[in-house]
């Protein structure tokens, strides 16, 4: 293998391996958008990455595990908007709560799941034409389908946010829930239409591991990848672009250390599996000195609203 | 008069232990200025919130064009052309002028066409003369600029009646002006005004009609030509006022606070006081006036040891507490009222026991070597408590329930109690009532009596030449004048505070 494919081969590793951090990462996002911070991420993709794997498995087709997966992802953010909008539980909690969880409920529901294959994973698909352009073709339209979709969400949520007047809301519904309320938006529904739309986001983000990526089913194999997404989205400002970077830096590191370990490097494979934790640990010491310790987060992030508050 | 424009009937709103609204009845007519007033705490806000769907009311009904309307969110009411300004700007401050009116728009397309609402933006600035740019970030600008974003946006949803919560409360004299003129101009084109305040010189120069509650009831409503100020005090009231207090002569002793030229960064990182000098001799009071954000906070705090001093010194009794640390500085007899009583002064969630131990915990008295002396604690906030008059059901009680009047006392009691020698009051009665403002006005005047040297900020220019023995203006983190109390102009100090004033002579760095 000459040094050039390598390099292409990891890059476009570094996007398959970024994937379903991208996709938990823009759900998050969309959540603390709209002001609620959700720290069960982790959770809710375990649980989408098992509900997705056996409705693939039983249906014998990866769709019909896809929508599962956002089904049950959409279910269990559900739970976190009744706790936190509706009952103004402490979100810090609820997500941890929801995390723990989804842990448990994941490896109890896939147990007699582990080791099967799956019948139909999503698979490489070339973008035709689009594949021969020098190096950007192999690293970037070289993947399943599922990674197409992620291009278009990061520009269909950038524009959505940036462009259009119910993203201008959302933004609102974080800065200052109370402004969005004056203007006549109905604050609490919209926080749960986003909590969900994140927790679907989030369930897909599970479902690429276990249909795309793995594809398999293995205890707890999201592996922590759910709390990089919550580091990516501060990381990214809560701008859709740099999500994606951020996202795909990370898919780099695991990429990397994955070859590394294939071409024979004498490196103990615990410190491989070490390095996205120990980057995420430093990107965010990174970010808090670039930005002063005064980050641009949505200025109600994890406050409850209530309007008739004195 | 025409037909009623909003007729509100037989208004209730009962919060937990409370009846904000008792049976209150209010007539709006097209095109007037409708001065709601009221001391704190008597449901002027409340109704407002009541009329613009924020509340649910518990009674009552809502007639609008001769229609009933039942408000289930603030969108019924902007449906109906009901707009509400609360005192709380809700403005969202990373955002553009722009992108905030744009949210007030009714039927607004779904891409956001930033360009055509600019030009509009400044249509409706030249039509009422209310005029801002619309690029400006909302952070950016003055709180008078956040008024006309917020004016704007209810013109923009077209609105035909305009509520405003308190709107003179942060404004200086001259855009406390421009406002009078500007809703002047608004009711010329048809729009109807409400207009919450609890000063009655407003409602003199500004209201066709005037409404007064008093603790939830409507006690009285009057057209312009019946207006009389002392029958409305005693609407608003309940009672005759006792004259305002009179500052009492007092000696001054010796100098206990001297400032020389000192230097502070404020919260963005920029020069915040620039070689400010000041000293304050013992039984003295010392007002500085000036618009919020001017070097204030900057200045209170660098006396207390909360900011730290780029350049300069400061000296208490001749001895330098220049960047000691806040605990050595209180140890000198230095005492601190911030302008935000319940987040800096105070620990909303702790007792009102509790709060008053704050200060003084190590005191042999309070606490042992590992334990607190639960009874001493406790008789003596029930001591402090009665002595200063904080009405409260408990001793127990979190303090964040407690109205404005009373955290004031609350705070100024634990402060008054450590016998200061030198204390900084920052907008001791902002927000308060007349009540409520008299007592805080009398607690100053009995410490100065008592020799404490009193450093008075605020931006109450009334406030500031009934208690002040000097006055002087802080602008742009300089002092940019200063006068003997008794021989201060108004005008000028307005002047000074808007930044465009002459000093007259004198050295304005070296009060």
């Amino acid at each position: 293998m000459s040094d050039s494919t390598l390099v292409i081969s990891i890059l476009a590793a570094a996007i398959t391996a970024g994937t379903p951090i991208l996709y938990a990462a823009l759900g998050e996002l969309l959540t603390e958008r709209a002001g609620i911070l959700n720290l069960g991420v982790e959770g809710i993709m375990l649980i989408g990455a098992v509900s997705g794997f056996i409705i693939a498995v039983v249906t014998g087709n990866s769709w019909f595990g896809l929508a599962a997966a956002m089904f049950a992802g959409g279910a269990i953010a559900l739970i976190h908007a009744v706790l936190t909008v509706t009952l103004r539980a402490n979100q810090v909690v609820s997500g941890l709560a929801l995390t723990l969880f989804g842990t448990g409920l994941s490896g109890y529901l896939g147990k007699s799941y582990i080791g099967i294959p799956v019948p139909s994973p999503f698979t490489i698909q070339p973008l035709g034409f689009l594949t021969d352009i020098p190096v950007l073709g192999p690293v970037l339209f070289r993947h399943d389908i599922l990674v197409y979709a992620s291009y278009g969400l990061v520009v269909f949520l950038w524009l959505f946010l940036y462009r259009t007047r119910p993203g201008l809301f959302l933004r609102a519904l974080g800065e200052n829930p109370a402004a969005a309320d004056s203007l006549g938006s109905n604050v609490f529904a919209l926080r749960y239409l986003y909590i969900v739309l994140g927790g679907m986001l989030c369930g897909v983000g599970g479902a690429y591991l276990s249909l795309a990526y793995a594809p398999s089913w293995l205890e707890n194999m999201t592996a922590g990848r759910g709390w990089i997404a919550v580091a990516l989205v501060i990381f990214a400002l809560w701008n859709p672009w740099r999500a994606l970077v951020g996202s795909y830096l990370f898919g780099g590191i695991d990429a990397l250390g994955f070859h590394l370990q294939v071409s024979g490097v004498t490196v103990s494979p615990f410190f491989l599996n070490m390095l996205p934790y120990l980057f995420t640990i430093l990107v965010l010491v990174f970010v808090m000195i670039r930005q002063h310790g005064r980050l641009t987060a949505p200025g109600a992030l994890g406050l409850p609203y209530d309007r008739e508050e004195r | 008069m025409a037909t009623p424009f909003i007729q509100m009937q037989g208004i209730v709103k009962r919060f937990p232990g409370v009846i904000a609204n008792d049976q209150v009845d209010l007539t709006i007519y097209p095109g007037e200025i409708h001065a709601l007033l009221g001391e704190n705490g008597s449901g002027k806000s409340t109704l407002m919130s009541v009329l613009d769907g924020l509340y649910q009311p518990n009674a009552g009904r809502i007639i609008i064009d001769g229609e009933e309307h039942k408000f289930g969110s603030p969108r019924d009411a902007i449906a109906c052309g009901i707009g509400m300004i609360h005192q709380h700007f809700k403005l969202v401050e990373p955002f553009t002028v722009a992108e905030n009116i744009t949210m007030g728009a009714k039927n607004g397309d779904f891409w956001l066409s930033t360009e055509k609402i600019k030009q509009e933006i400044i249509g409706f600035g030249a039509k009422y003369g209310l005029h801002v740019n619309p690029n400006a970030y909302v952070w950016q600008l003055s709180v008078g600029e956040k008024q006309r974003v917020e004016i704007l946006r209810i013109l923009y949803q077209g609105s035909r009646l305009l509520i405003m919560d308190e709107p003179t409360a942060v404004l200086t004299p001259p855009e406390t002006a421009e406002l009078f003129s500007n809703l002047r101009r608004m009711t010329e084109q048809g729009c109807a005004v409400i207009f919450i305040t609890h000063k009655l010189n407003e409602v003199m120069e500004l209201a066709d009609r005037v409404t007064v509650l008093r603790a939830g009831r409507v006690t009285g409503s009057m057209e312009r030509s019946q207006l009389n100020p002392n029958q409305l005090v005693q609407l608003m009231v309940g009672r005759d006022l006792a004259g305002r207090s009179k500052p009492i002569q007092t000696e001054l002793g010796p100098v206990v606070l001297n400032v020389d030229q000192i230097e502070v960064l404020n919260d963005m990182g920029r020069l915040g006081l620039r070689a400010l000098s000041l000293s304050l001799r013992e039984g003295e009071i010392l007002g500085l006036a000036g618009v919020t954000g001017n070097g204030q906070r900057e200045l209170a705090e660098a006396i207390c040891g909360l900011r730290h001093i780029e350049k300069g010194s400061i000296h208490l009794h001749g001895e330098d507490i220049t960047n000691l640390n806040p605990s050595a500085i209180l140890d000198q007899g230095v005492s601190y009222v911030p302008e935000d009583r319940l987040g800096m002064g105070l620990v909303p969630d702790l007792t009102i026991i509790e709060n008053l131990l704050l200060k003084n915990y190590q005191q042999p008295k309070y606490s042992g070597r590992w334990l607190l002396h639960a009874k001493a604690i406790e008789e003596n906030a029930a001591a402090l408590v009665e002595k200063y008059n904080v009405k409260t059901p408990s001793l127990h009680q979190p303090v964040k329930i407690l109205s404005g009047g009373n955290l004031q006392r609350l705070l100024l009691a634990r402060e008054i109690a450590t016998i200061p020698r030198l204390m900084i009051v920052v907008y001791p009665a902002r927000g308060l009532d007349i009540g409520a403002t008299n007592d805080i006005h009398q607690l100053l005047l009995d410490l100065k009596a008592n020799h404490t040297a009193i450093l008075l900020i605020s931006e109450d220019l009334d406030e500031l030449v009934a208690l002040s023995d000097r006055i002087g203006v802080l602008f742009d983190g300089r002092l940019a004048g200063e006068f003997p109390a008794n021989e201060v102009d108004l005008d000028e100090l307005g002047l000074l505070m808007a930044g465009s004033g002459q000093t007259n002579g004198g050295e304005p760095n070296a009060i």
